[in-house]
């Protein structure tokens, strides 16, 4: 199949890559860039492991061709912190134990990341809906909502405190 | 005071048993930096992929496999017949049965693997399954156990004449086997006898444990120092490699089973696949590595289901409530071949933990395993060996029994109650319950509800519901759970021929940090963070300071895995004792170093002090850097350890869980007002993992009961192989928990912890059902099969007549 060549700029870090027109984003992420924070759970956009910021906006990268990312700023979970700089929900998802497994933790964390920024005070009723195209299997979510609303609130707060 | 503010704060500082210490895995999983099997990537990986049957019965004429192989990039194209010349054409279950690895000769349901496709990456070997041209002869199918029993239509062609199969005799060509229990002639005289006596059907449905990840393996062999190495997604690594050797002739040596972190188990993961077997013969005759992951569709049709119990009880009382019987008779449906993952013993595992958490005098089990067109598994999904189906059935029946009574379901449940005195407790199917105190549990949560207030409340919009004033019935969903897990011991238990032990291997380092191997593997529960909680508490080292390394049998001491609740009951305990024999290494140099006979010191918390001298001490620290830089006579050099642990006696947590439960007659829509969760797993090793364990072990009861399940139509088709139609509950409708505990220790294991991981999968399951059946009761429901979606909750209402 002849390949196309696609720009992708991925956690600030620009790559020229050919792809084949049917690749999806999640395998050009996960096994080109071997970025394999985001996982593969159903591959038909139901659970959201796959979850990566495109534009600005949470896609699941399952149901992405990578010929349709050409140009798109994309972050994963490997771009939201670095281990000697957590972003804040990587804190408070270990604080609140809003994990278990970590299998659905990149997607869920990159969705909140985006949540948070379209709604810096969600209610829990917003933050509930705002994730409901996340799966997690392991924790009831109970904690998971725990955790964005205590990274919503950390932020503010240091919002607040810079201004 | 201050002395023991002093011992108080050492004592803080191990984060030993009892913190709610933050979990060490989080800071990788958080920053994606999680390793899982479809994470390994090495040079020259082949891919591999399934051809699989469209039908739940056919023939298979031919299969042509030369388009595929014409493909650029199609390295080979595997069928049974290239598998029979190595006898792995089919392969054993756990069950004592054998299914096949790739189709010989027919299918037995839809999904079945028939070829395996091996290829350069995954798109060319799913262009290669399409490619590849299998000609079927449609059979008669059966989905229904009770036709498969009466019908002439042969499944298993294979064993069509044995009379005998692993658990006895056979009574027809699609029968299984028959297990009993108990003593059925008094069962039956007591049920004669009695004054009331409540029957009824109870079906636990067809489900699935679907974890978020899938299962799947890498498997590598190397031709030149002739090492085989398999990666994957392995809830019991140990026995994969026993297994791995027996079926290849490999030597258990060459062998060396990996399971990276994995995405989730929930008992799917504890069984071998085809795609295990085919992707080890795949690298084997390659020489290159062969990695295999199934996808969600693959996962849902073919790998391991769960439940699938149709349980018939009959449950005798006094008038005034005393339970006086409880026989049961369930047709088990297992699918196309037997690959139950239970006990060898126990072919419907622990079924007969049936008489739960009440004093029953006389009990009888009896359990029927059919063959039908449905996939193979029947593994424990978050539960003990099919001890949800036993509770469900059990908790039915209470309610059941309520109704025949017109007794309130708390009043009857707390006066057939085992009652504290009479631990040890025999059950009447054979069990010692290890301890228990249902009573104060039973009024904790009865009181934290306002269960008065709630019935005065429901009593109340049954009146207004009649007045036309809402469409809205309330149920409240009682459950009191004994659960029975931790597997052995050895003399009862094993799997292949395996006794169900566990293992614990510690070194300590010179400068006082260690590290402790064991024999399980954590598919979320934390055993990083949990495991070495326990260890600081008996040893006296920070947590902080232990690494805890699981699931790598090179290096792992052989254990049986995590399943079963089994980790803290069974490796718990063997990690306790390993510690203990660390100590008392310890208190010997500690001796030495000061000059004192090992009578003369007593442990405090980190370090060993000379009694009546608590100025002469030696910490763990010092002890454990002396212990290889000084020659002390009599004692070898080094402080490690190991234990294997073969539990006494298993062990009984149990709970009571109360669900309040708005449901809409119009619509059958329902949402869950209140949810409390009384559990008691015995000693309290980290509060915040137990409260995360029943978070999500409630979630998983929610789904089960109210949505979720493997259905198939009267043609054999998988009509629920996709998250569409598959129902996993989103953080929308799932509500927030109320936890709350009681601590009744283990009285046998070391630590008195029993487990807890599986707990709110086996009460949450009856409550959630219960609360829908108690909307109804004052409208005459008696019994309605789960899972209770808004479509079934609908006709509920209708039956009842309850729509204008």
């Amino acid at each position: 199949m002849a390949k196309k060549l696609v720009t992708l700029t991925v956690n600030g870090e620009t790559h020229e890559l050919a792809v084949e027109p049917r690749e999806l984003l999640i395998y050009v992420l996960r096994e080109k860039l071997r970025l394999t924070g985001p996982h593969v759970g159903c591959e038909t956009s139901h659970c959201g492991a796959c979850t990566v910021d495109l534009n600005g906006k949470s896609v699941k990268s399952c149901t992405v061709l990578a010929a349709q990312a050409d140009g798109a700023e994309i972050t994963t979970i490997e771009g939201i912190g670095k281990p000697d700089a957590l972003h804040v929900l990587q804190e408070m998802f270990r604080e609140h134990h809003g994990l278990q497994c970590g299998f659905c933790t990149p997607g869920m964390i990159t969705r909140a990341y985006r949540l948070l920024q379209e709604n810096p005070t969600p209610t829990e009723e917003e933050v509930r809906f705002g994730i409901s195209g996340n799966l997690c299997r392991c924790t009831g979510y109970q904690n998971i909502v725990k955790s964005i609303l205590a990274a919503a609130e950390q932020m503010n707060a240091m919002k607040e405190a810079a201004e | 005071m201050k002395d023991l503010d002093e011992r108080e704060e050492r004592r803080s500082a191990l984060k030993g048993l009892g913190c709610s210490r933050k979990r060490v895995e989080d800071v990788r999983f958080t920053q994606g930096k999680g390793h899982y099997v479809d994470d390994i990537s090495m040079p020259g990986m082949l891919h591999g992929d399934f051809v699989r049957s469209p039908y739940a019965h056919a023939r298979v004429v031919s299969i042509d496999a030369s388009k595929a192989l014409a493909l650029p990039g199609v390295v080979a194209v595997l069928t049974a017949k290239d598998l029979e010349p190595l006898s792995l054409h089919w392969m054993p279950t756990l069950a004592g049965d054998k299914q096949m690895v790739l189709a010989d000769g027919k299918v037995l349901f839809q999904g079945q693997e028939v070829a395996f496709v091996v290829a350069k990456d995954r798109y060319i070997a799913a262009d290669a399954v399409e490619l590849v041209e299998v000609e079927y002869e449609e059979l008669p199918v059966l989905v229904d156990p009770f036709e498969a029993l009466q019908s002439d239509v042969v499944l298993r062609e294979d064993i069509k004449d044995a009379k005998e199969g692993a658990h006895g005799p056979r009574k027809h060509h699609n029968h299984i086997f028959t297990w009993e229990e108990g003593n059925a002639e008094a069962t039956e005289q007591a049920i004669g006898a009695a004054e009331v006596v409540a029957e009824e059907m109870i079906y636990y449905h067809r489900t699935h444990p679907c974890p978020l990840e899938p299962c799947g393996t890498v498997a590598s062999m190397d031709k030149v120092n002739g090492k085989l190495t398999i990666w994957g997604t392995f809830q019991a690594p140990h026995v994969v490699r026993t297994v791995a050797s027996l079926l290849s002739g490999i030597e258990e040596h060459n062998i060396r089973v990996v399971s990276p972190d994995i995405g989730g188990g929930f008992g799917n993961k504890v069984g071998v696949y085809p795609g295990y077997v085919c992707a080890i013969v795949a690298s084997i005759v390659t020489g290159v590595p062969v990695k295999w992951i199934e996808d969600r569709m693959e996962n849902l049709m073919a790998t391991a289901f769960a439940r699938d119990y149709w349980m018939k009880g009959r449950i005798a009382a006094t008038k005034e409530g005393k339970i006086t019987a409880l026989d049961v008779h369930v047709t088990a449906d297992h699918g196309a071949f037997d690959a139950c993952a239970d006990p060898t013993k126990f072919p419907a595992g622990f079924f007969h933990i049936v008489t739960g958490s009440y004093d029953i005098p006389v009990a009888h089990v009896a359990v029927d395993g059919v063959y039908t067109n449905k996939a193979p598994g029947g593994v424990a999904y978050r539960c003990s060996f099919r001890v949800t189906e036993a509770a469900y059935c059990i908790e039915r029946m209470i309610e059941v029994l309520a109704i025949e009574l017109g007794m309130d379901a708390a009043e009857l449940r707390r006066i057939n109650f085992i009652k504290k005195e009479q631990f040890p407790y025999q059950s009447a199917l054979g069990w010692e319950y290890d301890s228990g105190d249902y009573h104060t549990a039973w009024d904790k949560a009865l009181k934290a509800v306002d269960y008065e207030g709630l019935r005065k409340e429901q009593a109340e919009r049954v009146e207004a519901f009649k007045r036309g004033e809402t469409r809205k019935l309330l149920g409240i969903g009682l459950t009191h759970f004994t659960e029975i897990v931790g597997a052995g011991p050895v003399k009862n238990c094993d799997i292949l021929g395996m006794g169900m032990f566990d293992s614990c291997e510690i070194r300590i380092h010179p400068t006082g940090s260690a590290i402790a191997r064991l024999g399980t593997i954590s598919q979320g529960q934390g055993h990083a963070t949990t495991f070495a909680q326990i260890l600081a508490s008996e040893i006296g080292l920070s947590a902080d300071s232990i690494t805890i390394e699981e699931g790598d049998t090179d290096t792992a001491p052989y254990g049986l895995g995590t399943y079963g609740s089994r980790s803290t009951p069974v490796a718990g305990a063997a990690t306790a004792m390993a510690g203990r024999k660390i100590r008392a290494k310890a208190q010997m140099i500690a001796a030495y170093l000061l000059e004192v006979h090992d009578d003369d010191l007593e442990w405090d918390v980190d370090r060993f002090v000379v009694k009546g001298a608590p100025e002469r001490f030696k910490t763990m620290k010092d002890i454990a850097y002396a212990a290889y830089n000084q020659a002390i006579p009599g004692l070898e050099p080094g402080l490690e350890a190991v234990s294997y642990y073969d539990p006494p006696n298993m062990t009984y947590p149990f709970g009571a869980y109360i669900c309040v439960m708005e449901v809409d007659v119009d619509t059958g829509e329902w949402e869950v007002r209140q949810f409390y969760a009384l559990d008691d797993c015995g000693t309290r090793i980290n509060p915040m993992v137990i409260e995360g364990q029943v978070h999500g072990g409630v979630t998983e009861a929610l789904a089960i009961a109210m949505g979720q399940e493997i259905a198939y139509d009267e043609m054999g088709n998988c009509k629920t192989g996709t998250l569409m139609d598959f129902y996993l509950p989103t953080a929308w409708e799932t509500p927030n928990y109320t936890t709350d505990f009681t601590e009744t220790p283990s009285p046998h294991h070391p630590i008195g912890a029993k487990g807890v991981g599986e707990s709110p999968n086996v009460g949450g399951v009856p409550a959630f059902s219960n609360a829908v059946h108690d909307a109804f009761r004052a409208f005459g429901l008696r019994q309605s099969h789960m899972p209770h979606d808004h479509w079934r909750i609908w006709k509920i209402a209708q039956s009842l007549g309850l729509h204008q």
